[in-house]
């Protein structure tokens, strides 16, 4: 299967925009993950802006750089939203509630909960009526969502927003799953044409986790582990690198999501 | 470049079964359907105090996951393995995969709430000094809560390797999972797909519709004048989806066509107009080389809230006319929120095998403003293509085309 990457957006400590991660992950600028970067998620109606939880506001905010790079219209581009825990912060606010004798639950948290939450306000952001999908793979929901994402290109031959996101995972929930940096990444995929800044030829091997990932600078390797969002470190460091090579993603340890990357002007 | 549905090929669905409160298995839920026997009763799930019905399955409380499937333990995934154990699934699973092999047989699950109930409890029971969940609880979220372990429980039980993923996309999540199955399957990334949903009570949507002035006080009465809201329910149910030239005789039931849209509009209201509802039925009759002539019963969404059923009532009327026969099935089953999908696509599986459509049950008078042909009564006479619609929260809307070959 064969498609072009028209776009890409990232938001992560160190890591504040795709042209800064780029240089960061070519090795041309130091990383240094001090701060955690506030996403503006511009877009987005400042009603829904005020009521929508972190998660969708760095969910948005880096789609809106991808597609901005990418130069289509939203309008036109059905999206997959990848998470393995979604909106852990809400969930910790509702169970917190649901804890309480009163379990009085406020009507906005609960439909903050819900796994398309970023994915519905995106829609609204855009006006959009294209089809959109919000999913899991735990570990490898990145790579499921390209899955999705791949397909959803070559059978409706139209453009596709990818967005993998999960943000630190709040205390106690964090006892049961212990993510503490939030990591956020767009792609925007299309058809290739003779203009394409980037193509990548993808298709499923059997195969376990061995040779799959792994980074060679050990900080960012500890991140790439550390958050399932991350997990797309190999494939966006190939491209940052200027493509020309073959990435595997490990997808559930019986099969490998392989990527040969062409040259890439992204 | 927007996109645009082109035609599929059918999906044979070779093995499909159902649990509801209506019971375990088809057999039982078609006996419900055409004795007009709901499964809904007054809250009666753990020490909730809302004043509403419930469509329960009952027994869940009765049984544990052990051995290796112990560490899934918890509500859901006991309704999972239910569901599993009925019609004959597993069999037909291992014989499908005996003819494809296991890397070459997708899973593609759909629910809403996941075990949230386990995080509800857990939470309950924290040390709230140090802000502490319980031991028991730690090692277990990953099996239990997150969103993907419908998907690592179910592909564990029936020994698959291929592609496997968790689609969450509130109520219309488990339709979802028709259309990722088919474009994994006509990629050539799997020859076959378990598809499926399960959906079980918890406090979280209990409280949450309550908030939203969302839940009927007595059991739902879709498309009634009266309505005044949903009752939530619980269900699991799946299907095995083939490529109709490999497997499927005349008159074998399949997937013809799915449409996907998204209203662009709000999070928990539909669009005024139902015009992303109008995109979801139209791509699904696209792909299924149909026009709206062809379809005989729209299965609603009909949840029975006052604006679904009537801005739903907009999109169907605007685009079949009132010709027809419409029915929600809610009033059996309760809204079964992420395993909805699934629930209405068997149940619409069982209408277009037996001949059956099932009339609106606890829909006494239908609302006046209706235009739709909305069917109160059971009838029966052979069927051969119907549309299942399902909307959810942030305006995903997905609705299905099943027919008989």
């Amino acid at each position: 299967m064969e498609m072009a990457i028209r776009g890409l957006g990232l938001l992560a400590p160190g890591l504040n925009g795709w042209d800064a991660g780029r240089a960061v992950l070519a090795g041309l600028s130091p990383f240094q993950p001090d701060a955690v970067p506030e996403p503006d998620a511009a877009i987005l109606p400042p009603n829904e802006r005020r009521r929508s939880s972190d998660c969708v506001r760095w969910a948005v905010h880096v789609a809106q750089e991808a597609m901005a790079q990418s130069g289509l219209d939203p309008g036109d581009v059905p999206t997959v939203f990848a998470s393995s825990g979604g909106e852990m912060g809400v969930f910790d606010k509702l169970c917190r509630t649901l804890a309480h004798p009163e379990r009085t639950v406020s009507p906005t948290l609960f439909h903050q909960s819900v796994h398309n939450a970023a994915a519905g306000y995106w829609g609204i952001a855009t006006a959009s009526q294209q089809s959109s999908t919000a999913l899991s793979c735990y570990d490898d929901s990145f790579a499921a969502g390209l899955l999705e994402a791949v397909t959803l290109v070559c059978v409706e031959r139209c453009p596709v927003l990818l967005v993998a996101y999960d943000l630190a995972v709040p205390v106690p929930l964090s006892q049961a799953r212990p993510i503490t940096t939030g990591f956020a990444v767009a792609l925007v995929m299309a058809p290739s044409t003779d203009e394409s800044p980037a193509v990548m030829q993808v298709r499923l091997e059997e195969g376990d986790a061995v040779g799959t990932g792994g980074l060679a600078d050990p900080v960012l390797e500890r991140i790439r582990q550390s958050n399932p969002a991350a997990r797309s470190f190999p494939l966006l460091s190939a491209i940052a690198t200027g493509g020309e090579r073959i990435v595997r993603l490990g997808l559930l340890e019986s099969q490998q999501l392989v990527i040969e990357l062409g040259p890439c002007r992204l | 470049m927007p996109p645009s549905a082109q035609p599929m090929a059918p999906l044979v669905l070779s093995a499909y079964t159902l649990v509801t409160a209506n019971g375990r298995g088809v057999g039982p839920v078609l006996e419900a359907l055409r004795t007009r026997r709901s499964g809904l009763a007054p809250c009666d799930f753990e020490d909730v105090g809302l004043k509403t019905y419930i469509g329960r399955v009952a027994g869940l409380e009765e049984f544990a996951l052990d051995h290796e499937l112990a560490p899934f333990d918890c509500r859901n995934n006991r309704l999972a393995w239910l569901g599993l154990q009925q019609d004959g699934f597993m069999v037909a699973v291992a014989e499908a995969k005996q003819r494809y092999g296991a890397d070459r047989i997708a899973v593609v699950m759909g629910t809403s709430t996941s075990g949230i109930l386990e995080t509800e409890h857990a939470y309950r029971m924290r040390d709230l000094r140090t802000d502490t969940l319980p031991e028991w609880y730690r090692t277990r979220y990953r099996y239990t809560h997150n969103m993907f372990s419908l998907g690592y429980f179910v592909r564990t039980c029936l020994g698959l390797k291929g592609p496997a993923l968790v689609i969450s996309t509130a109520c219309s999540s488990s339709a979802k999972v028709f259309a990722t199955a088919a474009r994994l399957m006509q990629t050539g990334l799997c020859d076959a797909a378990i598809v499926g949903g399960v959906d079980s009570l918890c406090l979280t949507t209990l409280y949450g519709f309550s908030a939203l002035q969302l839940l009927s006080s007595g059991p739902c009465r879709p498309c009634d004048e009266d309505r005044d809201g949903l009752s939530l329910g619980e269900a699991a149910g799946y299907a095995l989806l083939e490529p109709s030239d490999k497997v499927g005789g005349r008159g074998t039931v399949a997937l013809l066509g799915y449409g996907e849209s998204t209203d662009g509009y709000h999070m928990s209201h539909p669009h005024p107009e139902g015009a992303g509802a109008m995109r979801a039925i139209k791509d699904s009759l696209v792909r299924a080389r149909l026009r709206p002539e062809h379809i005989e019963y729209v299965n609603l969404h009909g949840t029975a809230t006052v604006g679904n059923d009537s801005i739903e009532d907009k999109a169907v009327y605007g685009l079949f006319g009132a010709r027809p026969a419409c029915s929600s099935t809610k009033g059996w089953t309760g809204h079964t929120l992420g395993a909805a999908g699934i629930t209405e696509a068997v149940i619409s599986a069982l209408c277009l095998t037996h001949g059956l459509l099932p009339g609106t049950l606890n829909c006494r008078r239908v609302d006046g403003s209706l235009k739709s042909r909305i069917l109160r009564e059971n009838q029966t006479g052979s069927v051969s293509c119907v549309l299942s619609n399902i909307f959810g929260f942030g305006g995903n809307n997905c609705s299905l085309v099943l027919g008989k070959l």
